[in-house]
């Protein structure tokens, strides 16, 4: 019996000192393909702001939406594109107006050294290659099947996951050939996958918007970070990183 | 999974357990709570006019569809390759079958998408297995339809053995004994007389397993992945329909707690013996 009290009190105690004492906690729910520059621009917001714990929840920015939609505790909401943020407003839960921070677009990811030489859009098409994609559900698979049905050829998905980063993930893996992913996506990879590149893509990019939540726990942390990812060291972070901006979108 | 309880003996015990201390309803009702009120949640949200159509869209039908092919198949196989190792773990007298019996019961506590990640990477194109059976026929595991049935047989086979196990055990070999001091060979022993004792027993474990590999979700995604008519379940359907179209995704839910209750309902008087035995 000892032991098994012995490991009950010290998961407690794991559980009880967990990410610290943080005084304010802003809670940012975010498109799993922002994961890499909204953990930076988090970093730094609490650098900057001594005492303030930002915790950042990635995923598909659909159900993200449906989860705020539906009164999940968020402060602030950056989708990957403005259908998801249509969802929130449309339940009645932005503070304000939603503003563009950055744009992406697809590239085609494969293995490193690309084997099944795939060149572009049109290859996608072929029976031999495995091809995942998101489904048609998130923003990537929204942009994904635009892309393909602007390119006028008929790509038989091996798979439709549920977020960039599983489509990412299995071609990482190896398992797929090719993955439909954003710009970014590959970028952040450092060399685990190859990116080809797709010039038809700049004409379905995404456009990434951000508000604050209406009753959001902490309305004015809410707006500095909005405004701190709005702002020139966003910017900077979202350049690093491969996004588009507003004024040169598609370039 | 004793029968042989005279009704006597079950009144006597029923008077007794009777007298539950009142302490033990609050926490009782807050359980039975935990467990009912969410699906009266999902009732309430139900959008009844429409479900008719929401459940006869053809996404809908294509996951109803594979799951309950898969789920069926992966059933059968439970019991094909499940059965033996039960009778074996629970008979065998070689050394080592008690860290054996530990392994079978891994899939029942690793979370089901660590599980699917280890499917991953025996069966995936870059795992061993996985390369040596692209390599020698072609085939690939991943993103097919066997891949689910793989994943749903691999969560589902401890509910059946530990069942099954149990039962075996419970009776032990009289009987059998028996049967071979008569003559019998081993193999009519085991069709004889083996496979009639475990008869409730593989009942209710076919109950389990089947429930188990419906509701399989975790190591489906992970390494089947979600495809509709191949790979997409119901649980991943109602995953993906709950991004977009909730009422899609809760008329599914309802679903698959109509078929629970069903399998509920089949499985209950065995498992009620389960509890007594």
């Amino acid at each position: 019996m000892r032991p098994v009290w012995c490991a009950l009190v010290m998961a407690l105690a794991v559980a009880g000192c967990a990410p610290g004492s943080a005084d304010e906690t802003l809670t940012v729910y975010a498109a799993a393909s922002l994961t890499e520059s909204f953990t930076t621009l988090a970093d730094q917001f609490e650098a900057d702001h001594p005492g303030v714990d930002v915790q950042v929840n990635f995923g598909g920015s659909s159900r993200l939406a449906q989860q705020i939609a539906e009164g999940a505790p968020a402060d602030v909401f950056a989708s990957a594109d403005e259908a998801a943020m249509d969802v929130v407003a449309r339940a009645g839960r932005l503070a304000g107006k939603p503003a563009t921070f950055a744009t992406n677009r697809l590239t085609i990811a494969v293995e490193p050294g690309n084997p099944m030489r795939v060149n572009g859009i049109a290859d996608l098409a072929r029976d031999a290659l495995t091809v995942v994609m998101c489904a048609e559900q998130v923003p990537c698979g929204r942009a994904a099947r635009h892309l393909i049905r602007d390119a006028g050829i008929t790509v038989r998905p091996a798979s439709e996951e549920p977020d960039v980063k599983s489509v990412l993930g299995k071609v990482r893996a190896g398992e797929a050939d090719a993955g439909l992913v954003y710009v970014t996506d590959v970028l952040a990879e450092n060399g685990t996958v190859d990116a080809v590149k797709v010039p038809e893509a700049a004409a379905v990019a995404n456009r990434y918007p951000i508000a604050t939540i209406a009753d959001a726990v902490e309305p004015s942390l809410a707006r500095d970070f909005e405004k701190f990812v709005l702002g020139d060291r966003g910017l900077r972070v979202f350049k690093a990183a491969g996004f588009g901006s507003e004024a040169g979108a598609g370039s | 999974m004793s029968g042989g309880e005279s009704p006597g003996k079950e009144k006597h015990a029923r008077a007794v357990g009777a007298r539950v201390p009142v302490a033990l309803w609050i926490p009782a009702t807050l359980a039975l709570a935990l467990v009912t009120l969410p699906v009266i949640g999902l009732l309430l949200r139900t959008d009844f006019a429409r479900l008719p159509a929401l459940l006869t869209s053809e996404a809908s039908l294509h996951a109803l569809r594979l799951s309950l092919l898969t789920a069926a198949i992966s059933t059968v196989l439970c019991v094909l390759l499940g059965v033996p190792l039960a009778i074996v773990l629970a008979r065998s007298r070689v050394r080592g079958v008690r860290v054996l019996r530990a392994v079978v019961l891994l899939p029942l506590v690793l979370p089901p998408v660590v599980g699917g990640l280890a499917l991953l990477y025996l069966l995936g194109r870059t795992g061993f297995l996985g390369y040596l059976i692209d390599v020698t026929t072609g085939v690939r595991v991943p993103f097919t339809t066997a891949a689910v049935v793989i994943a749903q047989t691999f969560v589902a086979m401890p509910f059946l053995v530990v069942s099954v196990e149990g039962a075996v055990r419970a009776a032990g070999d009289d009987f059998e004994s028996v049967a071979a001091t008569l003559g019998a060979r081993p193999w009519t022993v085991f069709t004889r007389v083996t496979c009639p004792l475990l008869l409730p027993a593989l009942a209710s474990g076919v109950v389990l397993s089947f429930a188990r590999a419906l509701g399989e979700f975790g190591a489906t995604i992970t390494f089947a992945g979600s495809l509709q008519g191949v790979t997409r379940t119901l649980p991943l359907e109602v995953y993906a329909q709950a991004e977009a179209d909730v009422d899609s995704a809760v008329a599914l839910s309802l679903l698959l707690i109509v078929i629970a209750i069903a399998v509920i309902v089949l499985a209950r008087p065995r498992a009620v013996e389960g509890v007594r035995g």
